[in-house]
């Protein structure tokens, strides 16, 4: 899989310098100049790192998720080593995403953190995450860690839907797109504002960012494997 | 309750990065009995375990025939008696009320007290069975696991290190209830004891 | 028909055994007077808010179910009476008897604090619905149990059991916790009735949510 490799890599690299490096200007008249949207200049550079972050640790949830539902049918163990590797990698965004979104927050919205509901839900989303690698290390067979904690994101995974019905009830927005956003543009991607140059490179990297978590998975899958069949192989002798 | 076979076909058990055992067949039938032996870790309290449908091998197949028709792995609990050390009862509840509560949990509906204090007598354990568990002894205790396990009158008993903690008299009783069970039904001890392991009509080599 | 014999039959078993050994009881009872002591001292003069004061209840409610619901299935491993039951009952028993005696235990442990509460804060705490405010406790307290008897059964195959086991229950219980929450601010604060109505739908939307994913789910746990 050398495309997902090295295309993760360029797609990457390219959205770190055209997202940075793209000029912005009142008048945008070329494909190489970001319009200036009122309020956000070029904060809304972020747009291209925050949004598929949170996206590729909501990705990371559901593949362990669904690998650690298979290893429960199949009882495979390689299963539970694809599962938690996704869910490693999801954490390891939900991180990255938590962070690019409280600096978000502090310049555009004033403090880093305001429990509006998107913020709230990332950190559930990370208890979840820190939680399961606590059940994980607290389990020493590694079929009863797998089983357990494949069982542990399902139930998450279970109480994922009401956060949509619950939360808009408890607190109020600051995302666009929230009930309370006063003009109802939508999400900022789906914003009349952004430049279509802005929303192409919105969209490839969402893609860069889903062919960096494939990439890495397959890393830390075969790292998982080769871990095992090393362990395996000094206790059997 | 008779004519219950029982074929095990090419099991493997592994755990925790290790094999326990790899491809063990056999076939048993009602009116034999079976010992199962091999050294320290060979893992025979986990093929007694599977065989009680408590734990699922890594592969291979168990199956319970009765009659001729196979049973579903969930009926063939109400058939199955089990004394092993792994298998605790309840400290809090007296000797007696540990049978009844099981038994009705277990809903078989047909034990009568008498039953119940019919197999205490017979393991010694009349005079206490109103006393709570966490008094007993530890030979007591593997008594009335004797009493718990063959409590509905079970096809197939299996018996995990069958006479530990126990004395004189109490080996003595194990070794009738060992030779009634292989004339009735299936029994299979896991023993490393030669002389238990001469009460079984046949013998396998767990490795 | 057995089946739900053998259910009451083991939640009978369980009652007994409680009443025997007060393992849970006695701890939960004591939890819940620290606690609302504690918020007493904290508050000391002020004029707790209906928001503040139904937070503190629920706050109260959690930590003290952390302490105790796990027993149900810790007190068989550690007796090592996991194996007996396995053996005289299938998992679909296992879970609903535990699920019941778990459901028991809340709704004792959110009336003691209901008591506790109406003594302590007799002019803050002012029930304004009371039809919210028992449909909250009851539906919050079935709720709370449906969620932390799985919890429970995958603690009690794990080593580190006492602090896990709110570490694990919290991101589970948090949609409930806000939304009883909710519903309690809204008794205190006398609203209809029919305002509440969207946090029921929610409350038996989870109960159900929960029981159901549980009972398919709980095979895998208690299983080896």
């Amino acid at each position: 899989m050398k495309f997902v490799k090295y295309g993760s890599l360029g797609i990457i690299s390219f959205i770190v310098i055209a997202g940075l490096g793209i000029p912005l200007s009142p008048s945008p008249q070329s494909w190489l100049e970001f319009p200036v949207i009122p309020g956000l200049e070029d904060k809304a550079r972020n747009l291209f790192f925050h949004v598929p972050m949170a996206w590729t640790s909501v990705l990371g949830f559901l593949v362990s998720t669904y690998f650690g539902f298979r290893y429960l049918r199949t009882k495979e163990i390689d299963y539970d080593f694809k599962s938690v590797s996704a869910a490693g990698l999801g954490f390891l965004f939900c991180i990255l995403a938590t962070v690019t979104g409280a600096l978000w927050a502090r310049f555009n919205w004033g403090s880093f953190w305001s429990w509006d509901p998107r913020q709230t839900s990332i950190f559930i989303l990370l208890l979840i995450y820190g939680a399961y690698f606590a059940l994980r290390s607290a389990i020493e067979s590694d079929e009863k860690r797998a089983s357990l904690s494949a069982v542990y994101s399902i139930i998450g995974g279970l109480t994922a839907p009401f956060f949509i019905f619950v939360m808009p009830r408890m607190m109020s927005g600051l995302h666009p797109g929230a009930k309370e956003d006063a003009g109802g543009k939508g999400p900022l991607f789906e914003s009349k504002m952004l430049a279509p140059n802005m929303r192409v490179l919105f969209y490839v990297s969402l893609i860069g960012f889903t062919l960096l978590f494939v990439w890495m998975l397959q890393m830390r899958i075969r790292t998982a494997r080769l871990e095992y069949e090393s362990s395996r192989e000094l206790s059997e002798r | 309750m008779n004519d219950i076979t029982l074929t095990i076909n090419g099991i493997s058990q592994e755990f925790n990065r290790r094999t326990i055992f790899r491809d063990l067949t056999f076939t048993i039938s009602s009116g034999e009995s079976l010992a199962l032996t091999g050294k320290n870790g060979s893992g025979k309290s986990t093929l007694i375990k599977i065989l009680s449908g408590l734990l699922t091998p890594t592969k291979g197949t168990v199956a319970y025939t009765l009659k001729g028709t196979k049973v579903l792995p969930d009926d063939i609990k109400s058939a199955i008696g089990l004394v092993s050390p792994y298998l605790q009862l309840y400290d809090e509840f007296t000797g007696l009320e540990n049978l009844m509560i099981l038994s009705s949990i277990r809903s078989n509906g047909s034990l009568t007290k008498e039953r119940a204090e019919a197999l205490l007598d017979r393991f010694g354990l009349a005079a206490r069975r109103h006393d709570f568990v966490r008094g007993y002894s530890s030979g007591m205790k593997q008594r009335l696991k004797y009493a718990f396990a063959l409590l509905h009158a079970p096809g197939v008993l299996l018996l995990d290190e069958p006479t530990s903690n126990l004395d004189a008299e109490g080996i003595e009783i194990v070794q009738q209830v060992v030779l009634e069970q292989g004339k009735a039904g299936i029994l299979i001890l896991a023993t490393n004891d030669e002389g238990e392991a001469k009460w079984c009509s046949r013998r396998f080599q767990v490795a | 028909m057995s089946a739900v014999s053998s259910t009451v039959a083991l939640f009978s078993k369980d009652v007994r055994s409680e009443l025997r050994t007060r393992y849970a009881l006695n701890a939960l009872l004591m939890f819940v007077v620290t606690a609302v002591a504690t918020i007493l001292f904290a508050l000391r003069a002020d004029q707790p808010s209906p928001t503040v004061l139904s937070g503190m209840y629920w706050v109260v409610v959690f930590f003290t179910a952390m302490s105790s619901l796990s027993r149900i299935f810790v007190s068989e491993e550690e007796r090592g009476t996991t194996l007996t039951l396995q053996l005289v009952a299938s998992p679909s028993t296992v879970y609903f008897g535990k699920l019941l005696f778990n459901t028991a235990l809340t709704v004792s442990l959110t009336l003691a604090v209901t008591v506790l509460y109406t003594l302590v804060f007799s002019e803050f705490f002012i029930i304004q619905t009371p039809s919210i405010f028992f449909v909250t406790v009851f539906l919050g307290s079935l709720g709370f149990a449906s969620a932390a008897t799985i919890i429970a059964a995958i603690v009690a195959k794990a080593n580190t059991r006492g602090t896990l086991y709110p570490v694990l229950s919290f991101p589970i219980l948090i949609v409930l916790l806000m939304t009883v929450m909710n519903a309690t601010a809204r008794a205190l604060e006398g609203e209809n009735f029919s305002e509440a109505m969207g946090d029921f739908q929610i409350l038996v939307g989870y109960i159900l949510v929960m029981t159901g994913g549980s009972f398919l789910l709980f095979d895998y746990v208690w299983k080896d």
